[in-house]
């Protein structure tokens, strides 16, 4: 455990907690922006450079924007008095914090997590592209029919109906 | 503690962080925000254990990474137009509000 991990933890952890906890939600979404960069650099730190590239590209670029129009298109102008959380917030939040000792208590107990040796290895991008092409060929075509097929539907779902012609 | 073990942990956090805002927030757009944290947090652990797994050239935890991060694209921009589509429809995209199915 280094001091870069440590600090690198730490903003994750501080821009996932803010996303889930400030009251303006264009705030949210930037907080939320900050842990999905801190997450990208523990993937970086790990070794997996293409995955953390791609989650600059998807999530910090992307998912974020995508959010940001959203609450921009949505959002009333005025609504400071009323709470941020719903009504059964505390049996939400006893039920998050369950979770959180039971997995806890699942990874300090395995044997799995204390018995393996760490090579230094990374993913370089040939392999990647090389597996894709090869083993994984069969999912990366599905994801693409997928992809298409999310992208016609969210269009289709959010298009503004015109009165009368639907 | 291992390496393996502090990340497994971050994880968790993440995971249950999300979880806290999918439960508790009124916003349904934080509510899939939510969803797209504990998303994040499985594909660290997917990451964490192809690290210090005992076979890593098979590359299987980063390509899972990879297809879960393209899945949970297609899921935000499905979500976000449903979102859409309800606020042009009922007004509001608090989740206490939308208590009718039928218009």
């Amino acid at each position: 455990m280094t001091a870069t991990f440590l600090i690198l933890a730490a903003i994750t952890i501080a821009g996932t907690v803010a996303a889930m906890a400030m009251r303006n939600l264009v705030h949210c979404v930037l907080a939320l922006t900050l842990g999905f960069a801190g997450l990208a650099a523990l993937y970086l730190q790990l070794g997996a450079q293409f995955v953390g590239l791609t989650q600059v590209l998807v999530y910090v670029g992307a998912v974020a924007i995508l959010a940001v129009f959203v609450i921009m298109m949505t959002q009333k102008p005025a609504q400071t008095t009323e709470s941020i959380f719903s009504s059964f917030w505390l049996t939400g939040s006893l039920i998050a914090a369950l979770v959180f000792a039971v997995l806890g208590w699942a990874i300090y107990s395995s044997r799995l997590t204390s018995a393996i040796v760490s090579p230094h290895v990374e993913a370089a991008v040939r392999p990647i592209g090389d597996a894709l092409m090869h083993r994984f060929v069969l999912p990366l075509e599905i994801m693409g029919l997928l992809l298409t097929a999310a992208l016609i539907g969210a269009v289709v779902v959010a298009i503004q109906e015109k009165r009368g012609s639907a | 503690m291992s390496s393996l073990t502090s990340y497994l942990l971050v994880s968790a956090l993440i995971f249950s962080i999300g979880l806290a805002g999918a439960l508790t927030r009124r916003s349904a757009i934080l509510v899939l925000i939510g969803i797209e944290l504990m998303l994040n947090a499985a594909n660290l652990n997917f990451i964490a254990f192809w690290r210090y797994g005992p076979n890593p050239q098979a590359l299987t935890g980063v390509m899972f990474a990879i297809f879960s991060i393209g899945i949970a694209a297609a899921e935000a921009a499905v979500g976000l137009g449903i979102v859409l589509a309800v606020y042009r429809h009922s007004k509001t995209t608090e989740l206490d509000q939308m208590n009718s199915m039928k218009g």
